[in-house]
């Protein structure tokens, strides 16, 4: 009787552990694999045509590329982070996040300096992209990190992110589809138009904080200049600046007009997304990426582009936009040169007219479309001289500050705060973290 | 004594034959555990970015903890918001399922086909949850709204119930109770099954009420359930989460973070992984002493009743 | 034989229609999500949000052939089932045998084991997985090593082979994580159970010469096949669902399980809902068939379990 249970629990043991062993023994440096690269990607609508990318440049140089996918964002974050503990980093890698996240990934030295590569025979390289994107990863001279100054990234496409409009829905409520608004007053009286036509003027996804961000810098840039914004966030000029107070009650007047669509302070982006998509809502501020959304949810939308609204008519209106995602290479890699002939292979002119059109993402080498294009991803592409970055690695808010702006601004439309109190609140903030 | 003899009554005083059979469970317990654990632990203690190399990490004692419980006024606002969600969810959640668990042991016809339907919400993935819930509250022609709209009440008209301040967290919470409440169904319904009925017959006979067969009867022999449900209810609340990021993220302004999101927050937004792991260490002792005094009051209402 | 509960047998009709309209109400919410989510999966992606009903227009069928070959579902299910039965059978017997010692035997520091156990259980920290993968990195370099088969002379096994026994990239470094994870729930679910049960059998059988592993492996596992059935259940929903870990731990596409095969579909910037519906369809199948097969031991097991006072 002892034999037979006894047996029994063998038999379920061995089972437990050996069959994992038998197939799931890892061959971690096998032959092929010294003769392959692998990269690390969280972008799941354009894996497929990676690996068509992949499988073209197998078959023209022999070098086999690896794609490997792991979504959603935050699960890539973690685990980025985490092979980046241990030496696991493959030999290319993408970092999402803010250019802060990026900038303690370059000082702690998992990305080498890629000016070299991009300098090479007169810059041959570096003179295929626009300059905005290369820009988005460079640390500058004197940069507060101490890093060497330099270009740690490859951009592989750029975005920026523009108010959207229905053409539609314009026409229904008597605006002209090809003249959207241009000017605060404008965008208003467009708005309680659009309110009457029975539509909502304005949705985004307010209830994600870099969106809310993104808008109020552009506002901010327009209202202030470009260099007074700047030195907010150095801290010699403070967020209940006048000028401030002014930005962040244009979100006030915009609430108390009936400019947003209802519950538009807990709206995340893909929901925004949707009701744009729909045609609930008119206007949107959306990056270049959603093209590709709208797209898939709704081919017969009509809609274009149109600038952030003029509130200062003395500065310029200018856009966020930049580097969209960007590719690194993995400073302990044994395959460095390698990567960087991939790297320098996949922003040439015929893979990135490869990967717009399959994609809808903007590239980031400037000769792409010299040819015609989708007209859409052109308007796009027309307002690249007025981007801006906000945020660049060695330059940067605090994301607690930027946190406190946007929660502050929602507070602000669901009329729980006033703009002077959200001000004072954010440069509270913003002085206690200055001193440490 | 010869030395085998000595052997084996050390042996059989140690209880070592005994202790073999938890052997396995605190191997794997203390491996895979307890390591990561003291790692956690230790890092509370550090100023570290979670990016960086590990050896690279200042150790600043326990100034985490004093910022914790000086300066961190969104954290306790954010516990606040978890106890609130867990009171609703012990008490109305618990006391639903309970009900229903009652109709359907009462021998109801169809209680089997119940038995399945009710475990279904938490089976389905928060994708789906979270796209329902959205259409069910959203403010521009959502289905709440039509609701009311159609029974006459124009109160709410446009009222977007995750994006107001009053309502929000509320809403979050009903989805939350509406996705659990399952698993306490199945548990107090196989708990309720299993008390003998010829007690309910006999106290029928002495002409009790319904009342009374619940306090006198059904109490007494459920407390263990209860205290299962319990605490399977306030672990459950208390990491809510996906429902959060995928519902409002937290907004409007603050008004529906919970603790995780901001462990998240800190964590992986201001990179302070030291201070992350600090929030995550204090959270826990929290719901330790709670579920320990749960554990011990509950014994003790046993023992009376 | 009529029978008896809390409920008094009413011969009422207007309580008995009330109670069956409140569970049908609570029914309808609970089928409804359900009912979407299978009739979304067969809409087109432009349909799906602009025709909430319940009957699709189209039976877009492609929307299941796309999530099984693009997806790669055959080997991601066979995967996830997998990893679901070797940790439910590692939890369930490393379980089983602690939560019977904390009963019924007697050892040195039985109580703070005991308590040590239960408190891991409510300790929430994101940042766990962090530390969990250094460890089994740290296991990796101590447990691989390398075997060269040239000798043989086979050309297949020409160059020396790495094994990696628990590992990053290895389904060991997966399935132990897990297992100890779940264990601390399951030896309080059955630590109660066992408390609950008439040792009468047990002492029968120890004077019956059997040995105390014997009277656990043949008296107290069998009488607990019911507790054993929650903890299957309980158990089967939180592996089947894992996909953190999973992501972090596996970069080979051949080893990951079924809910990483379907965040594919849910992208950063596009979401293919119809077919990631069609997807959510066929993970949740087995699922419920596993709950409808378990659900008579879970009825008797926490029963047993709880209430025989």
């Amino acid at each position: 009787m002892k034999r037979r249970f006894f047996g029994y629990f063998l038999s379920i043991f061995v089972l437990v552990m050996i069959v994992p062993l038998i197939i799931g023994c890892s061959k971690r440096t096998s032959a092929k694999s010294s003769k392959s690269i692998i990269i690390w990607h969280w972008m799941t609508d354009r894996d497929q045509t990676f690996q068509e990318l992949a499988k073209r440049y197998e078959e023209q140089t022999g070098m086999e590329v690896k794609f490997e996918l792991y979504a959603p964002s935050d699960v890539y974050t973690q685990k980025v982070r985490a092979a980046a503990q241990t030496n696991n980093l493959p030999d290319i890698y993408g970092i999402l996040g803010e250019s802060q996240d990026i900038s303690i990934f370059v000082s702690a030295g998992y990305v080498p300096d890629m000016t070299p590569y991009l300098d090479e025979n007169d810059a041959k390289w570096r003179n295929t992209f626009f300059y905005e994107s290369l820009e988005t990863n460079e640390f500058k001279k004197n940069n507060r990190s101490n890093i060497e100054p330099g270009i740690y990234g490859i951009p592989i496409d750029v975005t920026n992110i523009q108010l959207l409009y229905n053409k539609d829905i314009f026409k229904k409520a008597g605006l002209d589809p090809e003249n959207p608004p241009q000017t605060w007053e404008e965008l208003l009286e467009a708005g309680a138009k659009i309110r009457e036509a029975g539509f909502a003027p304005f949705v985004a996804g307010f209830g994600e904080i870099w969106l809310i961000n993104s808008l109020t810098s552009c506002f901010a840039i327009n209202l202030m200049g470009y260099e007074k914004f700047e030195n907010t966030i150095k801290g010699d000029v403070p967020y209940n600046d006048p000028d401030w107070i002014k930005i962040f009650s244009l979100f006030e007047e915009m609430s108390n007009k009936n400019f947003f669509i209802s519950g538009i302070v807990s709206m995340v982006n893909k929901q925004g997304e949707r009701y744009f998509a729909q045609e609930d809502a008119a206007i949107t501020y959306n990056g270049s990426w959603s093209v590709n959304v709208y797209k898939g949810m709704n081919p017969k939308l009509d809609y274009g582009t149109m600038l952030p609204p003029k509130i200062n008519p003395e500065n310029p209106v200018m856009i966020q936009g930049g580097a969209g995602s960007s590719f690194f290479i993995n400073s302990r890699s044994k395959k460095r040169d390698a990567a960087v002939a991939f790297l320098k292979w996949i922003t040439a002119k015929e893979q990135q007219i490869f990967l717009a059109e399959k994609t809808n993402n903007l590239p980031s080498n400037k000769n792409t479309f010299e040819g015609g294009a989708d007209s859409l991803l052109a308007e796009f592409v027309d307002d690249m001289d007025k981007m801006f970055h906000p945020q660049t690695m060695d330059f940067y808010e605090h994301t607690r500050v930027l946190e406190k702006i946007a929660k502050g601004i929602q507070a602000i439309i669901i009329e729980k705060k006033t703009p002077t109190q959200v001000a004072d609140e954010v440069q509270a903030l913003k002085k206690s973290l200055m001193k440490k | 004594m010869d030395t085998l003899e000595v052997k084996q009554k050390l042996f059989h005083k140690l209880k070592i034959g005994n202790f073999s059979f938890v052997l396995p469970a605190i191997i794997i317990f203390s491996l895979f555990n307890v390591y990561p654990l003291f790692l956690i632990l230790k890092l509370s203690f550090f100023e570290w970015n979670g990016i960086s190399p590990l050896d690279q990490a200042k150790f600043i004692g326990i100034k985490h903890f004093i910022e914790i419980f000086t300066n961190d006024k969104l954290w306790w606002q954010s516990v606040w918001h978890a106890g609130i969600i867990t009171i609703l969810a012990l008490t109305i959640q618990n006391v639903l399922a309970l009900l229903l668990a009652m109709a359907v042991d009462r021998g109801i016809r169809g209680g089997n086909i119940y038995r399945v339907i009710f475990f279904l919400p938490p089976v389905l993935s928060g994708i789906v949850i979270g796209l329902i819930w959205q259409w069910i509250y959203n403010g521009h022609h959502g289905l709440l709204n039509h609701l009311f709209t159609f029974l006459g009440i124009t109160r709410f008209e446009n009222m977007a119930w995750l994006a107001d301040p009053d309502t929000a967290l509320y809403s979050v919470a009903i989805i939350h109770m509406w996705r659990g409440f399952g698993w306490g169904f199945i548990i107090l319904l196989a708990g309720l099954q299993s008390i003998d009925s010829q007690l309910y017959e006999a106290a029928e006979v002495d002409g009790a009420e319904t009342w009374h067969k619940f306090i006198h009867i059904t109490c007494p022999l459920m407390m263990p359930v209860f205290i299962l449900v319990s605490i399977l209810t306030i672990l459950g609340t208390m990491q809510i989460y996906d429902l959060i990021v995928s519902m409002t993220n937290g907004g409007p302004e603050y008004y529906t973070e919970v603790p995780i999101t901001r462990i998240l927050a800190s964590m992986r937004g201001e990179n302070r992984f030291g201070y992350a792991c600090a929030r995550g260490l204090v959270f826990g002792a929290m719901l330790l002493i709670l579920s320990m005094i749960q554990i011990k009051v509950s014994k003790h209402m046993q023992k009376d009743l | 034989m009529e029978s008896y509960s809390i409920l008094k047998k009413r011969k009422n009709p207007f309580v008995t229609i009330g109670i069956h309209f409140s569970l049908i109400l609570v029914s309808i919410t609970c089928i409804f999500p359900v009912a979407w989510m299978i009739s979304s999966s067969l809409k087109t992606q432009e349909m799906i949000f602009e025709d909430m009903g319940l009957i699709p227009k189209t039976f877009e069928i492609s929307n299941y052939t796309k999530a099984l070959i693009e997806g790669k579902f055959g080997i991601a299910f066979f995967n996830s089932c997998f990893y679901t039965v070797t940790v439910i059978i590692g939890v369930v017997l490393v379980s089983s045998l602690a939560a019977y010692a904390f009963s019924r035997l007697e050892f040195p520091g039985k109580n703070i084991l005991f308590y040590g156990f239960l408190a891991y259980m409510m300790l929430p920290i994101p940042g766990i997985f962090l530390a969990l993968y250094v460890l089994v990195n740290k296991l990796g370099d101590l447990t691989s090593f390398t075997i060269d088969l040239s000798f043989i002379g086979l050309s297949f096994l020409k160059d020396p082979i790495n094994i990696t026994i628990i590992g990053i990239n290895t389904r060991l470094g997966f399935i132990m994580p897990q297992i100890a994870m779940n264990l601390s729930f399951a030896i309080y679910m059955l630590k109660t159970f066992f408390d609950k049960m008439p040792p009468e059998l047990e002492e029968a059988a120890r004077i019956d010469g059997c040995s105390k592993f014997g009277v656990y492996w043949h008296v107290a596992l069998p009488l607990a096949k019911s507790a054993l059935g929650v903890i299957v259940i309980f158990n089967a929903l939180t592996i089947w669902n894992e996909f953190l870990w999973a992501n972090l731990i596996f970069s080979d596409i051949s080893r990951m399980p079924l809910p990483v095969a379907l965040m594919k579909f849910q992208g950063s910037v596009v979401t293919q809902y119809p077919v990631l519906m069609a997807g959510m369809t066929i993970t949740i199948i087995p699922i419920v068939i596993l709950y409808l097969c378990m659900q008579k031991y879970i009825i008797k097991g926490i029963t047993a379990g709880a209430v025989k006072g």
